[in-house]
């Protein structure tokens, strides 16, 4: 791996290994240690659409190891405005940077930066099509609270269409003999490329409307906001905002160990009463993406972190 | 091609023929290879004539032009099994077959309007990746999409 952009670009064994990694790095990420194990590396942070979480954790997880990191900034104050390519900023971003994370409207955005530069470089977001690094954080999350990633009935609930966190998940899932349940409006359900690969690989598929139908049996829910921005007109966006919201009632009927996520940010897809309950992960899970990254970043720059941590 | 096919326009004396075309794709095949335009090139098109092959075909004759390997290989789209025969002095002077490789590259464009290759100005080439011959497949290298191979007629570089 030289880049990473969907998560076919990792095997199975790379993503045990990246998850081992960032169980190390937890007392690094809580400030308990430091370990400055990418001090001299420089981290190109490109965001062309907003973001909190992905953008800080990877600054986040560059500064607790003793790395530094270039952030594009506003997109209005780049040279983007000025019809800049992606392709001309990728090239300033090899001579200014050791690796570097891109997140843009456009879907391919990613994987066209890669093969535009020498360094290493990371999907944080491609439109509507991947987000392989929050995938790794959802699999540390998984693994953390279920102690394992083999054979888990997992539901993926709300906007599968445009939604890339479910893209990335739900192949990486059933790489690891998960059983999928696609919940959403049919107008937003999961693309034929993904659905149809994995019913090529033989992974066993439910799609529903039905949101709380198969609650006793999951042991993962997956929430996923409806998002506003990637409908092409408005009312289209309200015949299904609303659709889903999980409240705690919603609950009672559910396994004591099962899990509810979601990537972030939530509108009203699951009620404030949820937070309160042992199933609430969704804060836990973000805290994750620096540890998740922090291992990223290690393995992307080649640094033996066995070596440099004993 | 068949006798029959044959006996429907007269033999060329120099150039190409293009033969078992999906029958109906030809027109398509003529833009695939940018000579719908043309008013200089003679061209014959015999359509849905039967084929034991196929079981309806076209037939296109391309007078005093051989086309080149690259310029055939864009006809994988269409018309992947198609035949080709270069006639010099009214004789089969070479034969190719059209070759589908596992990537088209500057063939056609991504249809996906939000892909990073709908932008004009971006200047690395336009890849789609085959991901099967039979029935095809191909997908933007980039965006992921299936490409609607009906529709990439109108997106041809």
């Amino acid at each position: 791996m030289t880049s990473l952009i969907t998560m076919d670009d990792l095997t199975n064994e790379e993503i045990i290994s990246i998850l081992d990694i960032a169980e190390q790095m937890l007392p690094i990420a809580r400030g308990e240690a430091y370990t400055p194990i990418l001090s001299g590396k420089v981290l190109a942070n490109l965001f062309f659409e907003p973001s909190t979480r992905t953008r800080m954790s990877f600054e986040a997880a560059m500064k607790r190891l003793g790395g530094s990191v270039l952030n594009l900034g506003d997109v209005s104050t780049s040279s983007v405005v000025k019809g800049e390519t992606l392709f001309d900023t990728m090239q300033m971003m090899d001579g200014y940077a050791d690796i570097a994370v891109i997140r843009h409207p456009r879907q391919g955005a990613a994987k066209y930066s890669s093969d535009a530069v020498e360094i290493p470089v990371i999907n944080a977001g491609d439109g509507a099509g991947h987000h392989p690094t929050q995938t790794l954080l959802d699999l540390f999350t998984i693994r953390k609270c279920h102690g394992t990633l083999e054979g888990l009935q997992v539901a993926l609930v709300g906007d599968l269409r445009y939604g890339r966190t479910v893209h990335s998940l739900s192949g990486a899932l059933a790489r690891f003999g998960s059983s999928l349940t696609f919940i959403s409006p049919s107008s937003l359900s999961m693309p034929r490329e993904i659905v149809q690969d994995l019913r090529n690989s033989g992974v066993d598929i439910v799609e529903t409307e039905d949101f709380l139908g198969s609650i006793e049996s999951l042991d993962v829910i997956y929430m996923t906001r409806i998002q506003k921005e990637r409908f092409p007109d408005e009312e289209e966006y309200r015949k299904v905002a609303g659709v889903f919201c999980l409240t705690a009632k919603d609950l009672v009927n559910a396994k004591k160990n099962m899990i509810i996520m979601h990537p972030l940010p939530r509108v009203n897809e699951i009620a404030p009463d949820v937070d309160s309950t042992p199933h609430a992960k969704y804060f836990e899970q973000a805290f994750y993406g620096v540890v998740a990254r922090m291992a990223l970043l290690c393995r992307l720059l080649e640094v033996d972190v066995q070596e440099a941590i004993e | 091609m068949s006798e029959q096919g044959m006996r429907r326009v007269t033999a060329i004396q120099n150039g190409t023929v293009i033969d078992h075309i999906p029958a109906g794709s030809s027109l398509s095949v003529l833009g695939m290879l940018g000579l719908l335009d043309s008013r200089r090139t003679p061209i014959s098109l015999v359509m849905n004539v039967p084929s034991k092959k196929l079981g309806r075909k076209d037939v296109i004759k391309v007078e005093d032009r051989e086309l080149t390997q690259e310029e055939l290989d864009r006809l994988a789209i269409i018309a992947s099994n198609a035949s080709v025969a270069i006639i010099r002095d009214f004789r089969v002077a070479e034969k190719r077959t059209v070759e589908l490789g596992s990537e088209l590259v500057n063939i056609a464009r991504c249809s996906f309007s939000n892909c990073i290759t709908a932008n004009p100005m971006e200047p690395l080439p336009h890849r789609l990746v085959v991901r099967s011959a039979e029935p095809m497949e191909l997908r933007c290298a980039y965006c992921g999409r299936i490409q609607e191979i009906g529709a990439l007629i109108n997106h041809l570089i």
